[in-house]
């Protein structure tokens, strides 16, 4: 209990204090991992919608593998991003180990998967109400898939949120290829990885509860604009 | 609906711009180090009086020595900063460093609960502690991910004629983890560990921890620093690289590792010009 209690003193201190560092680690955690959401959802919907819509040999292996990705080990993402971001891999001569990039790059191939898993799930639903729709109409494969993907926006936005929760509470993936340099790839997940390590479970913990009250209000927010935007539509 | 989109985008470009800035103006070096040095607060203290005068900002990895090398031998860093001397004269030896100095030194201490169920019984004789500590059975929680620490560990087990992992028993706990995390787990098991006093000092939750065995001669701990061979990487840093390991040498920056302190007590001793003599 006594930890506890240290730790939402810890937190709320670290709050009221406005701490420049404070603010820098909280506002590159956001950076990276809405800037890989953002990336994700750009490849992910899309694929996943054509899954639906598109018929061609080895689709079934394919939704398979996005399934699976879906739990790929974030530690297994970093490994492989790293080998071939470092100098002595393929992507070596970009200089991108141990910069935000590579965290970008990292998070996007985990949440990808995601994106693409739901938006399919979602939008095998809406193929299956409106499908004959529009092959009747004779609508084109990449106009389809973007009808449908409008079509089910709202729901879409789950996979978008899973997508940001797993980003933002990720830590194996972007510790390997951000390195957790003070100041430079220093996310609050790497922080409160260090404050452990350092024995300052209080200021660990503290650092969690800031994290855990930022995810709340992302989803609060998109929930609340998810609803008014709803209402708004109907 | 678009509107929600066009302004999460905003939002994501603007946190994207105002995080970036800090990396884009500066000239900087990536250093590959311990996380004895970062965890102890020392390059807290370090390297701001590097980048005040030079300009130069420093990035630190800090992970084990092991990875460290490992990090320098792809080129991934421009410069090593680490303690495990056999290891950094074989990657120097192997062509990957070039410039090896020696730059401070801390110690060793045996931590372990206060009770001392292996009934060390305090001395300074750091094999026979383990000899104890093997004898009794009693907890080690081991660092066991080929960092200076692990290393300097197995040497000492060496020479008390022991291998704990083939002991048995169970006593012996290699964690796979960094210093901290090490001393994390001897402290909620109440097991003893070997600890540089660095990371020891400034660690928060000692719980029942307690300094068992220090001072000895075989607890010495070297730190080294060398620049990553530009001639395998021509990429590294070199002249930058070359600024800090001057700069870390040099009289003030010895005297700079030597302010750092906690509780009165330093953490570091710099030597660079004694090995030099």
């Amino acid at each position: 209990m006594h930890d506890l209690a240290a730790a939402l003193t810890a937190a709320w201190q670290l709050v009221l204090s406005g701490d420049p560092t404070l603010v820098g680690i909280v506002s590159l955690s956001l950076s990276i991992s809405l800037t890989a959401v953002l990336l994700a959802s750009a490849l992910g919907l899309p694929l996943g919608a054509a899954l639906v819509v598109l018929r061609f040999p080895g689709r079934n292996a394919v939704i398979v593998i996005v399934n699976a990705l879906m739990g790929l080990p974030p530690v297994v993402a970093g490994l492989f991003v790293y080998v071939l971001l470092s100098r002595s891999g393929p992507l070596g001569n970009l200089g991108l180990l141990f910069t935000p990039a590579a965290m970008v790059i990292a998070q996007t191939v985990l949440v990808t998967p995601i994106a693409a898993a739901i938006a399919r799930q979602v939008v095998e639903d809406l193929w299956g109400e409106y499908g004959e729709l529009y092959i009747f109409d004779g609508v084109g494969r990449i106009r389809t898939v973007c009808s449908l993907l409008w079509l089910g926006r709202f729901s879409l936005l789950t996979a978008v949120l899973a997508g940001v929760g797993r980003a933002v509470a990720e830590v194996g993936a972007i510790l390997i290829v951000g390195g957790n340099i003070a100041g430079v790839t220093r996310t609050m997940t790497t922080a409160i990885a260090l404050e452990t390590s350092r024995g300052d479970l209080a200021l660990a913990l503290g650092l969690g509860i800031i994290l855990l009250a930022l995810i709340l209000t992302v989803n609060a927010t998109a929930h609340f604009a998810g609803s008014a935007a709803r209402r708004a539509a109907a | 609906m678009t509107l929600v989109v066009r302004y999460f985008a905003a939002g994501c470009m603007l946190l994207w711009a105002a995080a970036l800035p800090a990396a884009a103006q500066q000239q900087f070096i990536t250093v590959a180090s311990t996380t004895s040095t970062e965890e102890s607060g020392l390059f807290r203290h370090l390297l701001p009086a590097f980048t005040k005068q030079t300009g130069v900002e420093v990035r630190v990895v800090a992970v084990g020595t092991g990875q460290a090398l490992k990090i320098g031998e792809r080129g991934d860093c421009d410069v090593v900063f680490v303690h495990d001397k056999p290891a950094e004269l074989a990657f120097v030896e192997r062509g990957f460093g070039v410039d090896r100095r020696e730059v401070m030194h801390n110690d060793f201490v045996l931590v372990g609960p206060t009770s001392d169920p292996a009934r060390v019984d305090g001395g300074k004789d750091i094999v026979d502690a383990l000899r104890k500590v093997a004898n009794a059975k009693s907890r080690f929680v081991a660092r066991g991910d080929d960092s200076g620490t692990s290393k300097a560990e197995i040497r000492l087990w060496n020479e008390a004629g022991i291998d704990p992992k083939a002991a048995g028993g169970g006593w012996y706990r290699d964690t796979g983890s960094g210093m901290g995390p090490t001393l994390n787990t001897a402290a909620a098991m109440d097991g003893y560990a070997l600890s540089d006093r660095g990371t020891w000092l400034s660690f928060k939750n000692k719980q029942n921890l307690k300094i068992i065995v220090e001072g000895d001669r075989r607890l010495f701990n070297q730190y080294g620093v060398m620049l990553v061979n530009p001639a395998k990487h021509p990429h590294v840093k070199q002249d930058l690289g070359r600024r800090f390991i001057d700069w870390l040498t040099s009289p003030e920056g010895q005297r700079t590792i030597a302010d750092y302190r906690i509780n009165g007590q330093p953490l570091f001793f710099p030597d660079a010009n004694a090995s030099q003599l």
